[in-house]
């Protein structure tokens, strides 16, 4: 029996009562992850080597948006610069004068880089587990994460070629289109398997699991094959960290997570509706085929992006999803965005931590979602037997 | 609403089969298949859910091939129950139902679609249960929570696969009864697929027998539920008792296998 949604059974209550506390308690959970990621946003832009207070840390953002607004807008609108100006308000410069550097220029892509990849790794779980109807994968259980990561390794190893001068693409572009080529053909391969008779649900686990040995192979191979030079950053792919984030990585990220976060979102009902079967779904007016196709590619294409700068982070697009479901239900209008915003606290604390608990020294975060998500993974499978839950 | 179903075919691979089924049928009319395993009863269910696409011959609703129908609207025409049935866990009662509702809900939940879903668990007598997880329900009743869901979709045409098959004898009737109503006050018409030929010869008006894909008989169930024709297609032999009850088959002996 699930755990913190309480079941209801008294004979009185409505199918309306229950849809609207229902909903009420979703809408509640979607705030307060909002709120704990955005609190957690700020305490963490302070701590580090250096600490900086939360007034500091937020007038240091405030100050720096408004003077980068400003920029922007006499670069591009004078017009409403001048109205701007005209303003009466400023936002004064924080007390510490380091701390707009470092919040702004070093710890914020960070934390939004967490942010992006936890969203993006937790919505593509949410819809890959909707998709195959199977609560155990997720990017990185179905070999998705290593694929990517080595397909951004590779990019990195080859360099930019013709190809990036000729369809005028950013380095950064070079990479999110190799991480997502690579992840999509990981997927192609589950896909294929998932269709094969006499597939189940463990056997596509396993499948994924030895994709994602074989990606996390060539990536060894790169690393051993390369030079000094391109080292270390392969070894950010192998053990999953945020030392790739920038603010020319965020801002490409961010357009690229919304949109599959609205077109995932989208195809919330009908991932409701492929819950009962393929066949109810099809009566149900769904082209299966089509959604699980489109879904699968919109999800691999979210995760491959941001994996393609942090490298394989695992298991957090299999506890956002169950946490969440285990609170609020299996309705994908709530349940997607709810999972990306766990996903999202989940990543953010993690790198908090990881950043902080042998400062200095940083470890990656990879690791210590390793070590949490795979009790986590335990956990599930040992409470799901003989539960359907797999 | 008449349903016309026209030498319809079905291949899988090169094995076929469905051949050139063909009958028809009209509003508040009950169809039994009845068949042995094997038969053709699910495909042919599937077939006109628009689970599946027929390799030939037609399958028109008022007229209309379903074909030409575009998918959104057959949804609302047509409510199918599968054999197997799935749900995932952390899902509600009420929530499986309001699937039905499917096509009628563009994203928000509207105080009527919830009413329907209300309805449809009460004439099941299961709206005590709306709030309950479907892993907390016994097999049977999952089973009366996805015929709500298909009661839900307030179809012309409702298509069970062996709706009865995990139910204990009382459920069985009731279900029955319910389904007998329902063709009746909604104008419906039903194609159930059943192993219980007492239940067919109780509850449908007519009777499609299914043996290796073909029809071996069409007709009104006491025409057609003859000890013969059980013979022919089950290989037993069975006897018909009648009592102020009703008439009932008795299968008796497995015909010996040479």
């Amino acid at each position: 029996m699930p755990d913190s949604a309480s079941p209801v059974s008294a004979s009185d209550v409505s199918v309306h009562t229950l849809y609207k506390d229902g909903s009420a308690r979703r809408i509640a959970l979607i705030t307060g992850l909002s709120l704990l990621v955005i609190a957690t946003a700020v305490l963490s832009a302070g701590i580090g080597t250096v600490s900086i207070t939360p007034q500091d840390t937020i007038l240091a953002i405030g100050h720096s948006s408004a003077v980068t607004l400003q920029d922007f807008l006499h670069a591009y609108l004078p017009p409403i610069a001048a109205w701007y100006d005209a303003i009466p308000f400023t936002i004064p410069t924080p007390t510490n004068p380091q701390a707009e550097l470092i919040v702004v220029g070093f710890r914020l892509p960070r934390i939004f880089l967490a942010i992006l990849t936890g969203i993006s790794l937790a919505v593509a779980g949410t819809v890959m587990q909707g998709l195959l109807r199977n609560p155990l994968v997720s990017p990185f259980t179905l070999g998705l994460s290593s694929a990517a990561s080595f397909g951004a390794a590779l990019a990195i190893v080859l360099g930019p070629g013709i190809l990036v001068s000729y369809f005028l693409l950013s380095y950064d572009m070079w990479i999110v289109v190799f991480s997502f080529l690579f992840g999509w053909l990981s997927m192609i391969l589950v896909y294929w398997i998932s269709r094969s008779r006499g597939t189940t649900q463990s056997t596509l686990i396993l499948a994924g699991v030895v994709i994602g040995y074989l990606f996390t192979a060539g990536v060894m191979a790169l690393k051993y094959t390369t030079n000094n030079e391109k080292l270390r950053e392969l070894m950010v792919w192998l053990m999953g960290g945020m030392w790739g984030a920038s603010w020319n990585a965020v801002l490409l990220l961010i357009p690229l997570v919304i949109i599959c976060f609205f077109l995932l979102e989208r195809k919330a009902w009908d991932l409701n509706a492929l819950s009962a079967g393929d066949d109810v779904a099809k009566n149900l007016g769904i082209n299966v085929e089509r959604l699980r196709l489109s879904g699968l590619m919109v999800s691999t294409f979210a995760a491959s992006c941001c994996l393609a700068f942090t490298g394989i982070i695992g298991f957090v697009g299999l506890m956002g999803p169950h946490i969440c479901r285990m609170i609020i239900g299996s309705d994908h209008r709530y349940l997607i965005p709810c999972a990306g915003l766990m996903g999202a606290a989940i990543l953010l604390l993690s790198d908090t931590v990881a950043r902080t608990i042998m400062s200095p020294v940083e470890i990656p975060v990879g690791i210590i979602m390793y070590a949490i998500g795979g009790i986590f993974f335990l956990f599930m499978i040992m409470r799901g037997k003989g539960r359907g839950l797999y | 609403m008449e349903i016309s179903i026209e030498n319809v075919c079905k291949d899988y691979g090169e094995r076929r089969v469905l051949d050139t089924i063909s009958f028809s049928f009209g509003k508040s009319e009950i169809v039994a298949l009845v068949g042995p395993n094997g038969s053709g009863k699910s495909t042919l269910i599937k077939t006109l859910a628009g689970v599946h696409k027929q390799t030939s011959g037609s399958i028109s609703i008022d007229g209309t091939d379903i074909r030409k129908i575009d998918p959104i609207e057959l949804a609302r025409c047509v409510g199918y129950v599968p054999q197997h049935f799935t749900y995932t866990l952390y899902s509600t009662v009420f929530e499986t139902v309001l699937l039905g509702r499917r096509q009628h809900i563009r994203w928000s939940v509207s105080d009527e679609e919830l009413s329907r879903v209300q309805h449809s668990l009460d004439v099941l007598e299961m709206g005590q249960m709306a709030g309950s997880y479907m892993d907390q329900l016994s097999g049977g009743e999952r089973q009366k929570v996805f015929i709500a869901r298909a009661l839900a979709q307030d179809p012309k045409l409702f298509l069970f696969d062996e709706p009865t098959s995990a139910l204990d004898i009382r459920y069985q009737i009731e279900v029955m009864e319910t389904m007998r109503e329902i063709t009746w006050e909604r104008g419906a018409g039903m194609i159930i697929a059943v192993h219980d030929l007492n239940l067919a010869y109780r509850y449908a008006d007519t009777v499609v027998v299914l043996h290796g894909g073909k029809m071996a008989g069409y007709g009104k169930p006491q025409e057609v539920l003859t000890p013969t024709c059980i013979n022919k297609v089950y290989g037993v032999e069975s006897f018909i008792v009648e009592n102020e009850f009703g008439k009932f088959i008795v299968p008796f002996r497995a015909k010996a296998v040479i």
